[in-house]
């Protein structure tokens, strides 16, 4: 009975799927002619929550500067993004997925399986993650070492061993600190913004220990463990995704700590201040030259394969490769993007424009 | 008589005293319930009303054809993608005539809105007669300035923590001394898909969206949903496997909305190809989520459809679909359209399904069909509350405003429909 009731539905839904489907080609040929030679007219993109508005803001540009639909950007998350990406080929996969992180070479393998062999690789520019607190507190000065020793799940005892976190306060972590409870909100462990704090600034701190170094080596799922997990104790909340509700909450509690990217520090800056880290404050400056410690490359993939089944991908590399974009003075450096410096920007530009293929070093 | 004298014994006054004491608990209570719904609705308009209204600059624009249409073909396509630039910043000179630097002059352009240009290009496309003229028009100011005019840059802050340096608070209050810089009612707000510039941002795409995906939704699930409940109240004779069917409906109607989402992703998306982002599947999506409310809804109705009514019309000589067809389901007609209606207005409030099949996306093109990319309003809700930009914290609330408009209206449609129609036996 159930199942005639799915075959009824699943019918019914085909039927309107079929019906549907019609309506609106008539509409579109006159203006485009040549759609019917392509397996899709709109490009699909997915990926990085962190790419996102630099995407979406280059996918509008490219819209509405030329004779192409607007693209369709997805944010899913770097991981997810990349596992739509390789799940195949046609017109039901996405074109382009965004990262805020380089794909693994599991990735690549797993593209490979499924027929997507050339992938074009565009660096974006830089991100940097940002420790901030409320204007109305004193700005911090953290090494990275306090930042692992503030939140890590497991510190060392000054033995040798390992103890459960004990700081409760900053100034237990560093006497320097002010006596401020610790209470740090961040992204949950599906965001790359997550995965990039912790494999920074955590692992950063955790391997000042030269003990804790050596054990890389010689055992390294349990360095890994000691230097990847985040306390549990309340002293860190999970915030969610949502960077907007984390800046709001900083306003409403000046002795907390936010963890977010630097586009919304960038436009909070009246509200919020970065913490400085190893010395060096969060600015535009200091993490396009790579001098503050936790910043990192943002990328975008494209299927060389779909370039010419989908119309405009070429027009949408030139886009967001072109000067007035991702260059020093380009609209997506206003959206908070640390873009790369002249000579690094041509050289990715020359490679995306040539769709030269991604090959990984092994 | 004088023994009934009318004293009060202890008991009844506890009595008395318990039966105050709940009254007040019950106000209190529903109290509590409205003071907390107006503070949300009150918070809601109080951030979202900003949002109806956009700050403009006016301009007078000259528009040269040697600019805008150097081969004077006036192709409408071209003249909306033509370089506006240069007209603009032309324009910008004329009225800041002593500004002459070259980051002066960059700074004055920012005052407007990046989406002033594509504002330029819709206006000359649709009225190619412009060119060649001069006029004074009114056009978007950037983000940053409507925030100032709106009195939520705080101007006695440091400069460096400002999105507006002091050159540009100077620069509008020279254009305010000259009535040239206001507020007026944003109607991009309702004509535009989504942007990234909270200025240009609009919710047409998305109610639209919405619009359609409710459009398939309730050609899937009214149909389905009125004939499964009458086959199952009028037809079916009751066995177990009823009875399964029946717990497996109330139960379907307590799944969490993301499941369907699930669901769609591997059927919808997986096995029938159907395209992904777009609101025929996520109108597919939402059917199945609703069905199981209709169903319910639609039985319900049914069973309070007096057994009388049936007997006079086999009384009569009709056969069971003649009765079941010309008098029982016109009379519970009322009862399954407000289901239905309810069961709309829950699945217009959607988010986490559209999540799995591709509708929170950004999507700038105003979807024309069913099979064209679009979102709805509660994910642009959603996206738009992600978003970095300032601007987009009152057109978040605005939209709040616009979706609840439309549940308002759908519920008030329902409660109408039940009190207008609805028969009492």
């Amino acid at each position: 009975m159930i199942n005639k009731f799915m075959t009824a539905s699943v019918l019914a839904l085909t039927l309107a799927a079929c019906g549907g489907k019609e309506a609106p080609k008539t509409t579109n040929q006159a203006s485009d002619a040549q759609q019917t030679t392509y397996m899709r007219d709109q490009i699909k993109i997915v990926g990085s929550s962190t790419v996102y508005p630099f995407a979406t803001t280059v996918a509008e540009n490219f819209g509405r500067t030329t004779k192409f639909k607007t693209p369709i950007v997805e944010s899913t998350g770097s991981g997810g993004g990349l596992k739509l990406f390789c799940s195949g080929l046609g017109a039901n996969h996405p074109d382009i997925t965004n990262a805020s992180r380089r794909i693994k070479a599991s990735e690549v393998g797993r593209c490979a399986d499924n027929g997507i062999d050339d992938i074009v690789e565009v660096k974006v520019g830089y991100d940097g993650i940002v420790l901030a607190n409320s204007r109305k507190s004193p700005q911090l000065e953290l090494g990275l070492r306090d930042v692992f020793l503030a939140l890590a799940k497991k510190v060392p005892d000054g033995n040798g061993g390992l103890q459960a976190n004990p700081y409760k306060t900053w100034n237990d972590v560093n006497v320097s600190l002010p006596k401020v409870n610790i209470e740090v909100m961040g992204p949950p462990p599906t965001s790359g913004t997550r995965d990039a704090f912790v494999e920074l600034a955590m692992e950063g701190g955790c391997k000042t220990f030269p003990w804790v170094k050596a054990m890389k080596k010689t055992d390294k799922p349990a360095y890994k463990e000691l230097c990847h997990t985040i306390r549990e104790d309340g002293a860190f909340v999970e915030a969610g995704e949502n960077d907007n509700l984390i800046v709001q909450k900083l306003n409403a509690n000046p002795s907390a700590f936010g963890i977010f990217g630097f586009s919304f520090l960038d436009q909070n800056a009246d509200s919020v201040q970065g913490s400085i880290v190893d010395g060096k404050a969060p600015t535009f400056e200091n993490i396009s030259n790579d001098s503050y410690p936790v910043s990192r490359s943002l990328y975008f993939y494209v299927k060389k394969d779909n370039v010419s089944k989908v119309p405009g991908i070429t027009e949408y590399l030139a886009e967001f490769m072109s000067d007035k974009a991702s260059g020093e003075d380009g609209y997506l450096a206003e959206k908070g993007l640390i873009p790369m410096n002249d000579v690094e920007h041509a050289k990715w530009k020359t490679s995306a424009l040539g769709l030269e293929a991604l090959t990984l070093k092994h | 008589m004088t023994e009934y004298a009318l004293t009060t014994s202890p008991s009844l006054k506890r009595r008395h005293a318990k039966e105050a004491r709940f009254k007040w608990c019950g106000r209190i209570a529903i109290m509590i319930a409205l003071g907390f719904l107006v503070l949300m609705f009150s918070a809601i308009i109080f951030r979202g009303m900003g949002a109806f209204q956009q700050t403009k600059i006016s301009l007078e624009v000259t528009f040269s054809e040697l600019i805008i249409d150097p081969s004077s073909a006036r192709d409408p396509q071209e003249l909306a993608r033509a370089n506006y630039k240069p007209v603009l910043t032309a324009a910008l000179a004329k009225t800041f005539p002593n500004v002459t630097d070259r980051n002066g002059k960059k700074r004055l352009y920012k005052l407007l809105s990046s989406g002033a240009v594509f504002e330029m290009g819709k206006l000359v496309s649709d009225n190619p007669d412009l060119i060649g003229t001069s006029q004074t028009i009114w056009l978007s100011a950037s983000s940053e300035v409507d925030l100032f005019m709106k009195g939520k840059i705080d101007a006695s802050l440091d400069e460096n923590l400002r999105r507006l340096s002091d050159a540009d608070i100077a620069y509008i209050k020279t254009l305010k001394s000259g009535g040239m810089i206001k507020k007026k009612f944003n109607t991009a707000f309702f004509t535009n898909g989504d942007s990234r510039e909270p200025e240009m941002a609009g919710i047409l795409g998305a109610a639209l969206g919405s619009f359609f995906s409710l459009l398939v939704c309730f050609g899937i699930a009214f149909p389905l949903g009125i004939m499964t409940a009458v086959y199952l109240e009028e037809y079916a004779r009751k066995s177990k496997l009823t009875d399964l069917i029946e717990v497996n409906i109330n139960n379907l109607a307590a799944v969490p909305s993301i499941v369907f989402g699930l669901l769609g992703l591997s059927i919808f998306l997986g096995v029938f190809h159907i395209p992904r982002s777009t609101p025929l599947v996520g109108g597919m999506v939402l059917a199945l989520m609703t069905l199981p409310t209709i169903i319910i809804a639609a039985r319900a109705s049914l069973r309070s459809v007096p057994h009388s009514i049936r007997q006079a019309a086999y009384g009569l000589g009709a056969s069971k679909t003649q009765t079941t067809f010309h008098h029982v389901v016109p009379l519970a007609m009322p009862g399954m359209l407000t289901g239905t209606i309810l069961g709309m207005a829950q699945a217009l409030g959607e988010t986490a399904p559209l999540l799995m099949i591709g509708m929170v996306a950004f999507i700038v093109d105003i979807p024309h069909g069913v099979t064209d990319a679009a979102t709805s309003l509660p994910v642009q809700i959603f996206l738009w509350a992600d978003s970095p930009e300032k601007g987009f914290v009152e057109r978040t609330s605005a939209a709040i405003i616009v979706l609840l408009m439309f549940l308002i209206l759908m519920n008030l449609l329902a409660v109408f429909l039940r009190k207008k129609l609805e028969r009492r036996w």
